[in-house]
């Protein structure tokens, strides 16, 4: 083999590495997140694989910077993604416990009220979003009114067996004098009893949100 | 028995070309892929694992079938085994079906191969009825590609016309949704276009009611709507054997 020949390959192979290595690999500005396709669209970009296809698209909206994103092409996508696969969760907790929980009021509101519009489609399956939803009402927007409406839609539509009382009696719960990481963890407590919670990478989350939680609360007292 | 003798020599071909290998490969690659995207989920992290290896695993199996049985009959063919073949005291139809039996097998076999890992996550009747509809899908699939080999006789167009006719089988139930859907104009050519859609599905097997991900992770699909599955399937694959004979039967060599 001619020595110019192997040269070339080494110096290939070590040019293509060295480019990638150059390249920052992170998040995806906000500004990329393009409009939503339909329903229609993802399910004939899936292939008839429409649960694997969801999930993807999640881990996609995930990974974008949510500083100065568009919220509302956001729920657009989040709207396809629960059409396509309604039985999931991801989208749904995902706006509860990620997009919802940014300091913006607007677009918290914008993700909640996704989250509301969404439960009352299937409330006996959905009911533990709006239950954080309503918490989040409270503790972030301060927005009394709001957290009860939530709550009292969680007593008027949901109708099944193994929804759990505190859910039920969401608004109780609303109206009591707890503060937020104190309402978190009774929450949770009552998920995990109900055997709602079940998923390690949920649970994994959760305790991670619980820790920040406590840490935010602990930096406010001082 | 000609037949059992011809099918037992696929198999011997698949399994001396390496296919175990390239299954063992798929299963990694599914498990590998699964492993990675669970780990950025934030929740439904399991859901995710079954689904993704799934459907990586469905489409390996197709694709793995559809080669094995282009590169094995082109190759017989090329190397005019073929001839070869026709030259012993058994009918065209018994050369035919045998190869098919051998390919039908191998499909079969991929299908419980890669059945088995997805018992991590669901529960046996579900893997059960998972695998058994990915045979059936597998066996389409390798009577589709056969009618292609021995017709195109060439490589790139034999498995461009699978690919084609077993993508288009899979999401031919959205384009009609979509071609039918309230947004849809009310116009002369828009409803041809959908017409048009309604036709070429009539000539379609629904492959997205086969082998779905959902009886993993929801619920089990009703004996109806199974059976329909597998009904559309059989009659699709009986249609492509037929024609593959007719083709057979009248070409020279």
């Amino acid at each position: 083999m001619p020595r110019w020949v192997l040269g070339a390959l080494v110096l290939s192979l070590a040019a293509q590495i060295a480019w990638q290595a150059v390249r920052q690999a992170g998040a995806p500005p906000a500004t990329d997140l393009a409009p939503a396709p339909g329903a229609q669209a993802l399910r004939l970009a899936s292939f008839g694989e429409p649960e694997a296809a969801s999930r993807l698209v999640m881990l996609h909206l995930q990974s974008y910077d949510l500083q100065g994103l568009d919220y509302r092409r956001l729920v657009d996508w989040l709207d396809s993604v629960l059409e396509l696969d309604p039985r999931s969760q991801y989208p749904l907790f995902a706006a509860a416990r990620v997009f919802a929980e940014t300091a913006d009021p607007a677009r918290s509101r914008l993700a909640l009220d996704f989250v509301h519009r969404q439960f009352l489609r299937d409330p006996n399956r959905r009911w533990p979003w709006l239950a954080h939803a309503a918490l989040l009402a409270k503790h972030r927007l301060k927005d009394l009114p709001l957290a009860r409406g939530y709550a009292q839609a969680l007593d008027r539509h949901t109708s099944a067996r193994d929804v759990p009382l505190w859910a039920r009696q969401m608004e109780i719960f609303i109206l009591e004098d707890l503060n937020e990481l104190e309402a978190a963890k009774i929450m949770i407590g009552g998920l995990l009893e109900s055997g709602t919670l079940k998923d390690p990478a949920e649970l994994r989350f959760l305790k991670e949100r619980l820790d920040e939680l406590e840490a935010r609360l602990a930096g406010q007292k001082r | 028995m000609p037949a059992a003798t011809l099918a037992r020599s696929v198999l011997l071909e698949a399994r001396r070309g390496g296919l175990p290998w390239l299954a063992i490969a798929a299963v990694a690659l599914g498990l590998g892929l699964a492993a990675f995207a669970s780990q950025v989920a934030l929740t439904e992290s399991l859901a995710l694992q079954a689904a993704l290896v799934a459907s990586v695993l469905r489409a390996c199996a197709v694709f793995l079938v559809a080669a094995q049985v282009t590169a094995s009959t082109l190759r017989e063919m090329q190397d005019k085994g073929l001839e070869l073949m026709l030259s012993f005291p058994f009918s065209r139809t018994t050369h035919y079906l045998g190869r098919l039996a051998g390919f039908v097998a191998c499909g079969a076999a991929l299908a419980l191969a890669f059945a088995a890992p997805l018992l991590a996550w669901a529960a046996p009747g579900a893997v059960a009825l998972w695998a058994v509809s990915l045979a059936g899908e597998a066996a389409l699939v390798a009577a589709a590609a056969l009618f292609f080999a021995m017709t195109l006789a060439q490589f790139v167009p034999a498995i461009a016309a699978t690919a084609g006719l077993y993508l288009l089988a899979r999401s031919i139930g959205a384009i009609q949704a979509i071609a039918a859907g309230p947004l849809a104009e009310a116009s002369l050519a828009s409803r041809i276009a959908q017409h048009a859609v309604d036709a070429v599905a009539l000539a379609l097997p629904r492959l997205d009611a086969m082998t779905r991900t959902a009886w993993l992770l929801y619920e089990a699909p009703s004996a109806l709507a199974y059976a329909a599955a597998l009904g559309s399937a059989l009659v699709y694959t009986l249609l492509l054997v037929a024609a593959g004979l007719f083709d057979f039967h009248r070409r020279s060599v």
